[in-house]
């Protein structure tokens, strides 16, 4: 199963599972509670989904290992193996 | 083979490292590279070959690369050029028929993957017996050096995205310094269609896909000094196709 087709199975079974609850659909005269609560769910999640991301993503920026000994140890080696390389008649 | 843990240096005689250098234009970073790649192997004592593969490069890095040759010896340096630039998908394969080795590395030859991490990718490999161990810039103490705020944004977001669209059990999937078991590799490349670099995600996708088992190493990514980037300008453009395509056939 390709991934869409896993979003779009697991959107679906979401989406089905809201609409039962919050129009009653099975006719199963749910309390008013439960179709309050349900109705605005998706709303619900889409909005903390997007908190979530913006708050991971702003966090991974935060902690984003700036490498500053690699590369300044790789300047060193850069010049100790042009020297060397000469050594060994390298022509640049 | 009893001793497994004793040492690192003189194990498994029969091991040996493929490591394949796309070149184009890299006339000042290739003779770096491979100075650091002989003496990080030299240090760790594992068996190697490097397999050099220039697309007629204008700016003369395969005489360059003949240079390192004769200092390094014919065994130790492979050229395997090819006439005209192909692209980075094909130099790999095109590099993979001719290795000898066992198991194959794959890394730029612009100096921003670091030799150094070879040794611990190989121990990370042979830890868990893994059929591939990718660098990571976003783990541990992976990261990178040179990169501006908004690049660290674009490359955290695209990656945020598509741990969440993809569940790839990677975290860098657009790295490209990677260790393989050579049959690993082969049977990837067969199976991968894109090309350029969304290649390099195809491929850790699709061996997720394969149920093969992937190392993490943490990597400091430095950006290139030398040299011009071959690939920038819409690499934003690319990344969104490629992970639409991912999306959709993975
Ligand atoms: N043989 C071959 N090598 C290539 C080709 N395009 C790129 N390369 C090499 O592939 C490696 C990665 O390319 P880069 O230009 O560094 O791509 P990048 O790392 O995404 O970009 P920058 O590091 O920002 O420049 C380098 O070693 C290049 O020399 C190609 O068409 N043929
Ligand atoms: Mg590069």
């Amino acid at each position: 199963m390709t991934k869409l087709l896993e979003w779009l199975f697991g959107v679906s079974l979401v989406g089905s599972v809201w609409a039962l609850v919050s129009f009653d659909l099975l006719d199963l005269s749910l309390p008013q509670t439960y179709k309050d609560v349900a109705w605005p769910m998706p709303l619900y999640l889409l909005v903390s989904f997007g908190c979530y991301s913006l708050a991971t993503v702003g966090y991974r920026v935060a902690t984003f290992n700036d490498c500053d000994e690699a590369a300044k140890e790789l300047q060193e080696q850069i010049k100790e193996a042009k020297e060397d390389l000469k050594r060994k008649g390298l022509k640049m | 083979m009893a001793s497994r843990k004793t040492s690192h240096s003189k194990q498994d005689k029969s091991d040996k490292y493929s490591i394949l250098l796309p070149t184009y234009n890299e006339r000042e970073n290739l003779p770096l590279i491979v100075w650091l790649l002989v003496k990080y192997f030299g240090e760790s004592g594992y068996n190697y070959e490097i397999i050099v593969i220039d697309d007629g490069s204008p700016d003369g890095t395969l005489e360059v690369a003949e240079q390192l040759q004769k200092i390094y010896g014919e065994d130790k340096i492979l050229l395997r050029p090819r006439a005209k630039k192909l692209g980075l998908g094909t130099a790999y394969i095109h590099g993979m028929k001719h290795a000898t080795g066992n198991f194959i590395i794959i890394m730029d030859a612009d100096l921003s993957h670091h030799p150094k991490f070879i040794p611990e990718f190989i121990e990370k490999q042979k830890e868990g017996n893994y059929d591939l161990v990718s660098g990571t810039r976003y783990k541990g103490n992976g990261g990178v050096y040179g990169w501006d705020l908004r690049r660290k944004v674009i490359s955290r977001g695209a990656n945020f995205l598509t741990q969440v669209l993809l569940r790839p059990g990677a975290s860098d999937l657009t790295g490209s310094f990677r260790l393989y078991k050579k049959e690993v590799l082969e049977s990837l490349v067969e199976r991968c269609v894109s090309k350029g670099y969304v290649f390099q995600m195809e491929m850790i996708v699709r061996a997720r896909q394969l149920n093969y088992t992937v190392g993490e190493v943490p990597i400091s990514f430095v950006d290139r000094v030398y040299g011009e980037s071959k690939l920038g300008g819409n690499e934003i453009v690319s990344f969104v196709k490629g992970l639409i395509t991912l999306f959709a056939t993975t």
